[in-house]
């Protein structure tokens, strides 16, 4: 199994990097796994990322797209209410990526 | 992580390119733990013994040989003409001589020979038979993963062989060794446990409709409803659960409820089938096949409905149409007991099971739903055949409906349609590149070269035409091509769903 190494201590993740406990998620793994994604974390992305957790807690998943923009919109500002903002976050995908970096599973399936 | 990976160059002439042997073989996909596949039944790894895996594969190679006359008859076959050499989208875009269908057939027809044939085992070398050794089951593990089973070579194979069924059947021998590959088996898991590939619970899938009423309410003012577990409702939609979670796919989901709404035709969703797509036919497994189909069964059977929709998925459409009928009983066929009482529930006056695209076809040349065409006027649209759909299924009364019916319902929503040239759409279409359970980010450079045909079939129109829509009626073109698209210089938004369109249009409330 793969892991990485944060601040001394070792995270068990998959062969993608995505963590596998997602219990043992915290602000600095989710900083590293940015990092390896080349993605620059600004406070914009850390709403996105705690807002993924929230809702994971709950849910159990993590939410589509256009439930996550939605939400977004109406908490921090209409301007970031749509797709565009999300991908200008997450090159990758606001799904794949933000969840990565958020310590969630991987969305499986035709997505 | 996806920065490394380019799209190839345009071919100026679509001949045979130049081959470069060898360069696929490290496409590889990972390979599932051991959780995985013995959540489904297969062995979690391959024997340390190889002796005991090679015995394994020859034993589970005559048994599919015996049970598939089908599979002997494609491995007898081939004469080598090399007439579908050119027609796969993988060989195209990878240039990967072992990605030309026959090739691909080859690496198990060698082994077929060997231990199946009289000359193959007296003469091995002159044949073509070679041993089966660990190296060439590391060989299938890598080129039977780089096909979509798209069946387009079939199209153009004077004995019809089915490289399809050959990559299932590779599929199905190394899952029985306790080879299989994680994208696929991860997510067949997750259909048992969870109900859906895409592993979202009921109370998520619950929240996510009530927030899509409430966004149609705010688009339209009419409350549309999107129902969840309705007992006695007319219709039961049977739908990808990506159309649940993702872009562009949610909005097609919007399309089909505002169809039923217009309709007047009750339907539900159900949590415990929240799921069209079948994975069980892309590893080539009887048993998840059924097992997979059953969940809608048992579905229809609790909720008591009349009708059973299908929503846009290609392979789920094949597996529905094809198949359904003697696997559960939707259609003639099965005749266990509760594929009696299935029969006997639903409505036979109407095609059992039936495609959304149907569905929405039949009303609009009955005069219930009407449009607002100038809606779609900022498209100009042309329409990508999904392989699964073009190839293994039809739709409506007559030969072809397939490809009619969609497209008759895009000229019905919008004004500007434009066909991409011939040898690339119907029963000639290519593949998106992400088909056959091949969807999964480390494969992504596999499916880039995939596109490549086409892309450059959309290229030519949005040069000729300034098309600036690609409908699609499956999850998985939808998918692969909004990852794929960007890379070759488009905007991802370029592909929908056909629903996606009839949603721009459709007049609701006002007829």
């Amino acid at each position: 199994m793969a892991s990485i190494e944060v601040g001394g201590k070792s995270y068990e993740t998959d062969e993608e990097g995505y963590l596998v406990n997602l219990a043992e998620w915290n602000p600095d793994v989710g900083n590293y796994i940015a990092k390896e994604e080349k993605v620059d974390m600004t406070d914009n992305h850390w709403e996105v990322v705690n807002f993924l957790r929230e809702y994971y807690d709950e849910y159990q998943i993590a939410p589509a797209v256009r439930v996550l923009t939605k939400a977004i919109g109406k908490k921090f500002g209409a301007e970031k209410g749509n797709s565009q903002y999300l991908y200008d976050l997450f090159p990758y995908g606001p799904a794949k990526q933000a969840c990565k970096i958020a310590g969630l599973p991987k969305p499986t399936g035709c997505v | 992580m996806a920065d490394a990976i380019t799209a190839p160059p345009y071919r100026i002439i679509p001949i045979i390119p130049a081959l470069k042997p060898g360069s696929m073989a490290g496409s590889i996909p990972y390979i599932a733990n051991e959780k995985m596949q013995e959540a489904i039944g297969f062995p979690g790894k391959l024997a340390d013994n190889w002796q005991e895996t090679h015995d394994a594969v020859i034993a589970k190679m005559g048994e599919l040989l015996s049970k598939y006359r089908s599979l002997k008859v494609y491995l007898d076959a081939c004469v080598h003409c090399g007439a579908c050499s050119d027609k796969c989208h993988y060989f195209i875009g990878t240039q990967d001589p072992k990605n030309m269908p026959v090739a691909r057939q080859d690496l198990m027809r060698s082994i077929y020979r060997r231990y199946f044939t009289l000359p193959g085992k007296l003469f091995p070398k002159l044949v073509g038979a070679r041993d089966l050794t660990r190296e060439v089951l590391d060989e299938w593990y890598s080129y039977y993963n780089q096909c979509s089973e798209c069946r387009r070579c079939s199209v153009f194979c004077p004995y019809g062989i089915d490289t399809a069924e050959i990559t299932m059947a590779a599929k199905e021998i190394l899952d029985s060794v306790g080879y299989g590959q994680k994208y696929s088996n991860e997510i067949i898991g997750k259909v048992h446990k969870i109900g859906n590939n895409l592993g979202l619970p009921g109370p998520a899938l619950e929240n996510t409709l009530e927030g899509l009423e409430e966004d149609v309410k705010e688009d339209t003012g009419i409350d549309v409803r999107f129902p969840l577990d309705v007992k006695g409702a007319e219709v039961l939609l049977i739908t990808p659960s990506a159309d649940f979670f993702a872009e562009p796919h949610i909005d097609s989901l919007i399309g089909y409820a505002k169809v039923f709404h217009a309709s007047g035709v009750s339907w539900t969703l159900s949590s415990m089938a929240s799921e069209a797509g079948n994975f069980g036919m892309f590893i080539g497994n009887y048993e998840q096949l059924r097992k997979i189909a059953l969940r809608v069964r048992e579905a229809a059977l609790e909720l008591g409905v009349k009708r059973i929709v299908v929503g846009e998925c290609g392979h789920a459409w094949r597996v529905a149409y094809s198949f359904w009928n003697t696997l559960i009983g939707v259609g003639a066929g099965a005749n266990d007991p509760y594929a009696i009482q299935l029969q006997n529930q639903l409505d036979l006056r109407y095609k059992q099971p039936m495609h959304i695209c149907e569905f929405t076809w039949d009303l609009i040349q009955r005069g219930g739903l009407s449009f607002d065409k100038e809606a779609n006027d900022k498209h100009i649209i042309t329409f990508h055949d999904s392989c699964n759909v073009a190839r293994a299924s039809r739709m409506g009364d007559l030969p072809g409906g397939q490809f009619e019916i969609p497209r008759n319902i895009i000229k019905t929503v919008a004004n500007n349609f434009v066909e991409m040239r011939d040898n690339t759409t119907r029963e000639k279409t290519f593949c998106c590149g992400g088909g056959g359970g091949l969807l999964t980010d480390e494969l992504l450079d596999l499916r880039v070269k995939g596109a490549l045909p086409r892309m450059e079939a959309l290229q030519q129109v949005t040069d000729s035409h300034g098309v600036n829509f690609m409908a699609t009626i499956c999850a998985i073109c939808k998918a692969q091509f909004t990852k794929v698209l960007p890379i070759y210089g488009f905007d991802r938004r370029v592909v929908g769903g056909v629903h996606q369109l009839v949603s721009n249009a459709i007049k609701l409330g006002d007829k």
